[in-house]
């Protein structure tokens, strides 16, 4: 029946595509990711940036006006639900994209030209391997206190490839001794070439399901930095909502604990979103678990 | 054939050997075999699976450089020939692979893969130019109509269709010799006879060599009539001579067992037939070679103190054009001719 | 008249395929098998003679099922029972003792951490019925078995499957589809995937094994030359019918179906003269989407109009021999000529 699956499947994208949205669980993932995408960077152009303290206003329950309540400054807590969320986004996506392309060259050049160059980067990934990137993260972000979101993307970004390095190094040294890739070879095509144009695409779902698992771990760590009073209290940011609510004994408060509850749900249905598609394109991608 | 005027090869291998290291020791895949494949001709490798038939393929396509001997392309050895000549004899000789579902890139349309190195190597200027070659590379390998195939994924087509999307790439390069490893074995009959027939025409009408290698006697028989075919053995040529000859009047045991062992579509024929029974039907080990004639151990010939003693040559046989390794037969039919190789 | 050991009657076997469609894997089979004769199934991939094998002893897959039809064996005991009307546990004592199946694919036949001897104990126990056997009982018997197919017992059933060659294990599904003496075999590709020298072995083993036990055979192959080596009687198969049926000779000599003629035509003798070969025109069709009458009409030569509207059934040529003797559904049977044009004189 083997026939029968490979048909009507065509490009990575369309098996991607419909790995979410033939899976009931993959479908909602990808409607609560969507939600959120849409709710924080659409949001921001419907309220109100300046959200100004007002003393007169700390910690009011949930009403008409504050839909969410007000926090200890007297500011809107949904307004700074909505404008929170683009950084830990933003920056999580930004590490993801430097890891994924970072192990993507290395992992796949390595594999494929073998000798030296392999050395060097599975010295190079080992090394960095043993480096605790939250350690590494606690450490430059109290001794610069000054670092931009920017800095924690690379410092992440940069500290994270060797993993997913690895791996697509593993996948790409299996790849390469499939035929076709050895007929490529005949043709003369180039190294360039047969890494970037008839291996990798072979790859492209492997390699998206590890971008997205690398954003959740990239928020993750960011809002860790936050909880943790590392990173500047400048911006609008989940992770600093939830670190101030913290501090002020938002949780001693029944009716400040939205403050500190609204942005959790947020990060957590997001990383729940984001599992779930990655669940459902894994089981799209794997072809053992398609032919059932 | 002594009337025709014989061109030059243009695919040689001399003394080649592939030895692989591993850890149960040396594995002697090939040992020191010689071939020739001229334009235009078709020179059939045989033998059972593990006798170092695809071994000798990879080497002869430089896929692997061989541990001793040479492959030589147009008389210049390929593993030292400089990078023009190099990528001129990559053009030249292409490798067909037995598996047509591994070896087309899922991922790629038949243009894509068909074009990819006419594209890279400059060959085609514009996309129009390299969809109208490709068209005719396809109708050349009888995929028609060629239009209906370019945007077509791998998983579209059937197992023949994939073989010539294979062929059609191969030919791209514009090669004079063609590599085929059992390229219509997993093929169903009809479409391997259809197969054979598309490759037929191309050593008639565009003098491609091959190099065919194949487990089915009468495939070779019908596909190198008027070739040549080598029969190997734990990666020795056995036997080796015009196909006429070798499928008519084998002369080594094991030829002649190989031989006997296809099944005749005819059943009276089949009825009639005498097979040859080995002494065992196992293939001995590469690691653990026996002594002497390596086929001893199953040849229904077989003399002590003679075939377990010394390797036999692989020397010509009175008045024959065919080369034969075996003491027993080159006994019976009178001293090898002087100046053998 | 001796009596047929298994009679296949109008048998259909339908695939579901998705929640309101189908497909029809084989249509309105039927033939004769009598004891000790051996039948080959042949065709190209995708005919349906591995769904028709399976079904013969109601091995089908979870999807597919006999819609039509009916399969019947005469027993052991002489009586006879239309299997396609049995329950599991009366097929499960059905299976192996009066018909047993050789899956094509020896490699994946075994379960790679048992021993040989313990696959031999589990199928003997298994169908054993109320009388169990000692161990002693069970290495006798494998060992009988194992010898029956040339093989050194006492080194292969302590032996794991990965420690065995191909051709080994294929002679030990033999042996073990022989244990408990079916009457009916059924051997899908029996040497497919084997080598030349193995294949031959096989093939003698078969012919040696039929005329020492007499049981009956059924193989499925696309290899003619198999069919003419090892079978009494041909079916030819395309698209789920049985389009030609006859003795070898009738088959081979004669065939009357011009997909047989096209098929024959495609095979490379090795011996003698060097015939012309020639294809098939076309495709196999896919068997959800038929072409209307003789679903081969559109590759054949010698269709005429009635053939797109009309599905020819299986009309006996020539009554000789068992079974309805030599027989072809084709409206052109009686013009259908075979002749092979002859490139090189051997």
């Amino acid at each position: 029946m083997s026939t029968k699956t490979k048909k009507g499947t065509g490009g990575t994208l369309s098996v991607l595509w419909q790995g979410i949205t033939r899976s009931p669980s993959g479908f909602t993932g990808m409607c609560i990711v969507v939600a959120i995408l849409a709710f924080v960077f659409l949001g921001r152009f419907l309220v109100d940036h300046d959200n100004p303290t007002d003393p007169d206003a700390l910690w009011l329950p949930m009403s008409g006006e504050h839909w969410l309540g007000t926090n200890f400054e007297g500011k809107d807590t949904f307004t700074k639900l909505v404008l929170g969320g683009a950084e830990p986004i933003w920056v999580g996506a930004l590490a993801a994209a430097i890891t994924v392309v970072v192990a993507v060259i290395l992992g796949a050049l390595a594999g494929y030209l073998r000798g030296r160059f392999d050395d060097i980067v599975l010295q190079a990934t080992d090394i960095t391997m043993t480096i605790p990137f939250i350690t590494v993260l606690i450490i430059v972000a109290s001794y610069f206190r000054n670092i931009s979101p920017l800095m924690v993307a690379l410092i992440i970004g940069l500290l994270t490839w060797p993993f997913l390095t690895r791996s697509i190094r593993a996948q790409v040294l299996t790849l390469k001794e499939r035929e076709f890739i050895e007929a490529a070879k005949l043709q003369n095509l180039g190294t360039t070439r047969v890494v970037f144009v008839d291996i990798l695409p072979n790859m492209a779902g492997y390699i998206f399901i590890n971008f997205i698992i690398a954003v959740t771990n990239a928020i993750y760590a960011i809002v860790g930095l936050y909880l943790l009073g590392l990173l500047p209290s400048t911006a609008e940011n989940w992770g600093l909502m939830i670190q101030q609510a913290w501090q002020n004994s938002a949780y001693l408060l029944p009716r400040a604990l939205p403050f500190l509850l609204a942005p959790l749900a947020m990060i957590a249905l997001f990383q729940v979103g984001l599992v779930l598609v990655t669940r459902s394109l894994e089981q799209a991608l794997n072809p053992r678990l398609r032919e059932r | 054939m002594p009337e025709q005027t014989e061109s030059a090869p243009l695919l040689e291998l001399s003394k080649c050997e592939q030895i692989f290291r591993t850890k149960r020791g040396d594995v002697r895949a090939v040992a020191g075999v010689d071939l020739e494949v001229r334009p235009g001709k078709v020179l059939c490798l045989v033998g059972e699976s593990g006798c170092g038939k695809t071994t000798t393929a990879r080497a002869a396509a430089g896929l692997t450089r061989p541990t001793a001997g040479w492959v030589r392309y147009k008389g210049e050895d390929v593993n030292t020939m400089d990078s023009a000549s190099r990528q001129a004899f990559r053009e030249a000789v292409q490798y067909i692979h037995q598996d047509p579902y591994a070896s087309l890139n899922p991922v790629r349309t038949v243009y894509s893969t068909v074009t990819a190195g006419l594209r890279r190597h400059k060959l085609v200027k514009t996309r129009t130019e390299a969809r109208a070659k490709a068209a005719e590379l396809l109708e050349l390998v009888d995929l028609t109509p060629a239009e209906s195939y370019l945007d077509k994924y791998p998983h579209q087509l059937s197992g023949g269709q994939r073989q010539r999307v294979a062929i059609a790439r191969a030919l791209a390069m514009g090669p004079q010799v063609l590599i085929a490893d059992e390229s219509t074995s997993m093929l169903d009959v009809s479409i391997r006879v259809s197969l054979l027939n598309t490759l037929g025409r191309l050593r008639d009408d565009l003098d491609v060599g091959f190099l065919f290698i194949t487990h089915d006697l009468a495939v070779a028989k019908y596909f190198a009539w008027d070739g040549e075919i080598a029969v190997m053995y734990l990666g020795e040529i056995v036997e080796q001579g015009p196909t006429p000859q070798i499928i008519n009047d084998p002369q080594h045991p094991y030829t002649k067992a190989l031989i006997s062992a296809v099944c005749e579509p005819d059943p009276r024929l089949a009825r009639e037939k005498k097979t040859v029974r080995l002494r065992s039907s196992e293939i001995p080990s590469l690691t653990a070679l026996p002594s002497g004639c390596t086929f001893h151990p199953r040849c229904p010939l077989f003399e002590p103190g003679l075939c377990d003693a010394s390797a036999p040559p692989l020397s010509l046989i009175n008045g024959d054009a065919r080369r034969l390794a075996c003491h027993v037969v080159a006994r019976d039919h009178g001293p090898a001719r002087a100046g053998a190789n | 008249m001796r009596e047929p050991i298994l009679s296949v009657r109008d048998l259909s076997i339908v695939y579901r395929t998705g929640r309101r469609t189908s497909v029809t894997a084989a249509q309105d089979v039927s033939f004769d098998l009598y004891p000790g004769q051996s039948m080959a199934l042949v065709g190209e991939s995708g005919c349906g003679k591995t769904t028709l094998g399976l079904g013969l002893l109601r091995l089908l897959p979870r999807l597919g099922q006999v819609s039509k039809g009916e399969i019947v064996y005469r027993l052991k005991d002489g009586m006879s029972v239309d299997i396609t009307g049995l329950a599991k546990e009366e097929l499960r004592r059905f299976r192996w003792h009066e018909a047993a199946m050789v899956f094509q694919g020896a490699m994946n036949s075994f379960n790679p951490v048992l021993r040989i001897g313990e696959h031999f104990t589990d199928t003997l126990r298994s169908h054993e019925g109320e009388k169990r056997r000692t161990r002693a009982e069970i290495t006798a018997r494998a060992t009988e078995l194992l010898s029956m197919v040339r093989l050194e017992p006492e080194r292969v059933l302590k032996s794991f499957p990965h420690e065995l060659s191909g051709g080994m294990k294929q002679r030990i599904l033999i042996a073990l589809a022989l244990a408990l003496e079916p009457q009916v075999l059924v051997l899908d590709e029996p040497t497919t995937a084997l080598d030349i020298l193995t294949q031959r072995s096989i093939v003698e083993q078969l012919h040696e094994l039929r005329e020492r036990l007499g049981f009956a055979m059924i193989f499925i192959t696309h290899d003619l030359g198999l069919a003419a080596e090892l079978a009494d009687r041909v079916a030819t198969m395309y698209a789920g019918r049985i389009i030609e049926k006859g003795s070898a000779e009738d088959v081979f000599y004669e065939p009357r179906h011009p997909y047989t003629v096209g098929l024959i035509k495609a095979v490379p003798p090795v011996i003698g003269d060097l015939p012309e070969l020639s294809s098939i025109a076309g495709s196999p069709p896919s068997l959800a989407d038929l072409p209307s009458g003789c679903s081969f009409h559109p590759r054949c030569e010698w269709a005429v109009d009635a053939c797109r509207e009309t599905v020819p059934s299986l009309t006996v040529l020539t009554p000789r021999g068992e079974d309805g003797g030599h027989a072809a559904a084709c409206l052109r049977a009686g013009d259908i000529e075979y002749t092979r044009k002859v490139v090189a004189r051997a």
